[in-house]
């Protein structure tokens, strides 16, 4: 009431000043403005993700054709660029650390990879090997190099750095997708019986406590989830697995499963919450007894709302990059067992983009990788959109 | 009789994993944070906080990690919560529910709210540093090498994209608790529709762009993988002085700290220690948004 007197008394103040008809001409004038202005600016989001789709895809592009013109000429400056950058990381001992934290892997397979991708910045200085790059990329070997990198995108061997590359990303799909099931297989059924459990059961207090928890949870920084991964969860697993490789996909799995449980939680939990609550009272009034109502009236109404809640879920999981990167042990492997380390899509991005250098075409592959992400959790976010918005509005509304 | 005698068994079954369920999920975060905690309690002093890492970040202190935070969140928050704020007015109060216009607006704020943190770093990459920063070196630094390499503008810019969502939502949520017949009651008065959101809408969501604001500092201070390549380093021995400078993050330290230092065990301690400052702050950030976010709603219902 205060607000509007305060207000009241302005525009009197201003009216007096001069003629009503004029003033309201201008006030109209500047409405339009700031209408135009605020619609401008609600353009952006959709803006950035046009924008999104063109950069990235652009900077994968000129994997699929021959000329590579506009990369060479960045190549120059960005070869400059790398060694400035990240010099400094090189310089420290980061890479006798890289073989380090690889050194448990090595009796499998993928050892050999692993010491091939990182060999080459041991042995030299980013500064040199940024230049060998840009000298044999401007030399114009650029096409067969990036006829051979799209050859070798199915090939079972990711090894972008070496005599030869090869960047075979069907091992990262496979480990992206046995990561993403194992923490689904984790996460959805806790977080949608926890929902359950809030939405039919819990008391007014108990939701009191559950709800900010998961809003807590779910404000994590994933970087210390994976962390926790890393020191703690690791360890308690392996003790009660007996399994040989630390960190494997079966730990990043259920660290990204906790990642996961408050995307989940939240929109089961709303879904669960929107059936009208005459299907409670009819179900009740039927005779049914409480536990049945939850479970055969309330959460089959809601499953529409549910199967979105997993889809975002696997969405959040599969774009992950800090819990890969920690927890997951980051060696391509083929293999289905869960307790084999793993290496993501998204982890391959952020591992080796500080490495590559700007232009080349493992960079281009490195976007390529990014597109599909980005294409992926496009594509689960409209499915879950518009397969929601169909059928729970049907199903709830009863039309 | 027996099968109700069943049934209740199944129903308490039933109720019982439920409740488990949502223990289980309790005991992880409470489990999280004691451990978090308890390893790095020790560290936490007044000169781990204000001072420099030392011998090769194996000693001293998070300082410079704790300041590039502070900085990236506030250029952050500059550039995203008036863009944010903006966004939600316009779906609240120009756009009408069903228009094409804010349907695809909102399908394209939620899909930004799921596309993955690391997608950002490359968008960052790939636009900010390759596309505008080059472009800018070469129309103003006559080609000499200045905005086309990682800084914290990028990486500030970047993570407000991933922040917009954040903001719009909880904006959004805020200006629709204005209740209608204050909008009204002002248009009635003889305002125009740009001063009844000025002056009555905006007051009355003041707190709700708060709690945009907080959530999305947290959000921005927590994440790691936008700026992995858009302006974070590893060890950076001054502190930011301009835009152009590179910087170091909490979250980056952890992660470069517990994969690529020279020895894991050594520098354990700091680790915890940094992994916690970088906790309690996202904690603190999101209990206030917690709270913020309650007393709007209660002001909704009443």
């Amino acid at each position: 009431m205060t607000k509007k007197t305060k207000k009241g008394k302005k525009t009197v103040v201003d009216s007096e000043t001069g003629l009503i008809d004029i003033t309201r001409k201008k006030f109209r004038w500047s409405d339009y403005l700031a209408e135009k202005m605020i619609k401008g600016v609600a353009f952006l989001s959709i803006t950035i993700i046009v924008l999104i789709f063109f950069f990235v895809f652009r900077e994968a592009f000129p994997i699929f054709v021959s000329s590579k013109a506009p990369a060479k000429t960045e190549v120059a400056s960005a070869a400059e660029l790398v060694q400035e950058t990240y010099g400094e990381v090189v310089d420290q001992p980061a890479a006798p650390e890289v073989q380090e934290t690889y050194g448990e892997v090595t009796d499998t397979p993928a050892a050999e990879e692993v010491q091939e991708t990182y060999g080459e910045v041991v042995d030299t200085t980013a500064q040199a090997s940024a230049e060998d790059k840009s000298y044999t990329v401007s030399a114009g070997s650029g096409d067969d190099d990036n006829r051979a990198a799209l050859k070798s995108l199915l090939s079972k061997d990711w090894v972008p750095v070496s005599e030869k590359p090869r960047y075979g990303i069907l091992a990262l799909i496979i480990g992206t997708f046995k990561i993403t099931i194992i923490s689904i297989l984790f996460a959805a059924p806790v977080a949608i019986l926890a929902a359950l459990y809030t939405a039919a059961f819990a008391s007014k207090r108990m939701k009191e406590i559950i709800k900010p928890a998961i809003e807590l949870l779910a404000g994590f920084p994933s970087v210390v989830i994976g962390f926790f991964a890393l020191m703690v969860l690791a360890t308690f697993l392996q003790n009660i697995f007996q399994y040989d490789t630390r960190l494997n996909s079966f730990v990043g799995g259920i660290a990204m499963g906790i990642a996961a449980i408050p995307i989940i939680f939240t929109i089961t939990e709303d879904a669960l919450t929107a059936v009208p609550k005459t299907y409670n009272e009819a179900s009740l009034a039927l005779g049914a007894s409480k536990w049945q109502t939850a479970f055969f009236v309330i959460l089959p109404a809601a499953t529409p709302g549910i199967f979105a809640a997993i889809l975002l879920g696997i969405g959040r999981v599969f774009g992950e990059t800090m819990i890969a990167l920690m927890a997951t042990g980051n060696a391509a492997q083929m293999g289905l067992n869960p307790f084999e380390s793993v290496r993501t899509l998204a982890a391959t991005i952020g591992a080796e983009m500080a490495e590559v250098v700007f232009g080349d075409t493992h960079y281009n592959v490195l976007f390529l990788i990014g597109s599909l992400l980005f294409v992926f959790t496009f594509v689960i976010n409209a499915i879950a959109e518009f397969y929601v918005k169909g059928k729970l509005m049907k199903k709830i509304q009863g039309r | 009789m027996i099968k109700n005698k069943k049934d209740n068994i199944k129903g308490a079954l039933i109720e019982g994993a439920t409740l488990l369920s949502a223990l289980l999920i309790i005991a992880i975060i409470v489990v999280m944070f004691a451990v978090i905690f308890i390893g790095g309690k020790s560290q936490m002093t007044w000169e781990f906080l204000t001072s420099f890492p030392e011998d090769g970040m194996t000693k001293g202190g998070i300082f410079p990690a704790i300041y590039g935070t502070a900085l990236l969140v506030i250029i952050m928050s500059i550039a995203a919560v008036p863009f944010g704020t903006i966004t939600a007015i316009y779906l609240t109060e120009y756009a009408s529910e069903n228009s094409i216009i804010a349907k695809t607006i909102r399908f394209a704020v939620r899909t930004l709210a799921v596309i993955p943190s690391i997608i950002y770093g490359l968008f960052g990459l790939g636009f900010f540093i390759k596309f505008v920063g080059v472009q800018m070196d070469n129309t103003f630094m006559g080609g000499q090498l200045k905005w086309g390499q990682p800084n914290i503008l990028w990486a500030s810019l970047t993570m407000a994209l991933l922040t917009l969502p954040v903001v719009i939502v909880s904006v959004e949520e805020a200006l629709k608790t204005v209740p209608k017949d204050l909008r009204a009651a002002s248009l009635a008065l003889g305002a125009t529709k740009w001063q009844t959101i000025w002056k009555v809408v905006i007051p009355g969501s003041l707190s709700g762009i708060m709690t945009g604001t907080i959530l999305a500092v947290s959000r921005g201070a927590g994440e790691v993988a936008p700026i992995l390549f858009t302006g974070a380093a590893y060890y950076v021995a001054t502190l930011p002085g301009s835009f152009s400078d590179q910087f170091m993050v909490l979250g980056y330290h952890i992660y470069v700290m517990t994969t690529q230092s020279a020895n894991v065990d050594q520098t354990l301690p700091i680790q915890f220690g940094t992994t916690l400052v970088l906790l309690m702050l996202t904690f603190i950030l999101n209990i206030s948004a917690i709270v913020l976010r309650y007393r709007i709603r209660k002001k909704k219902t009443n």
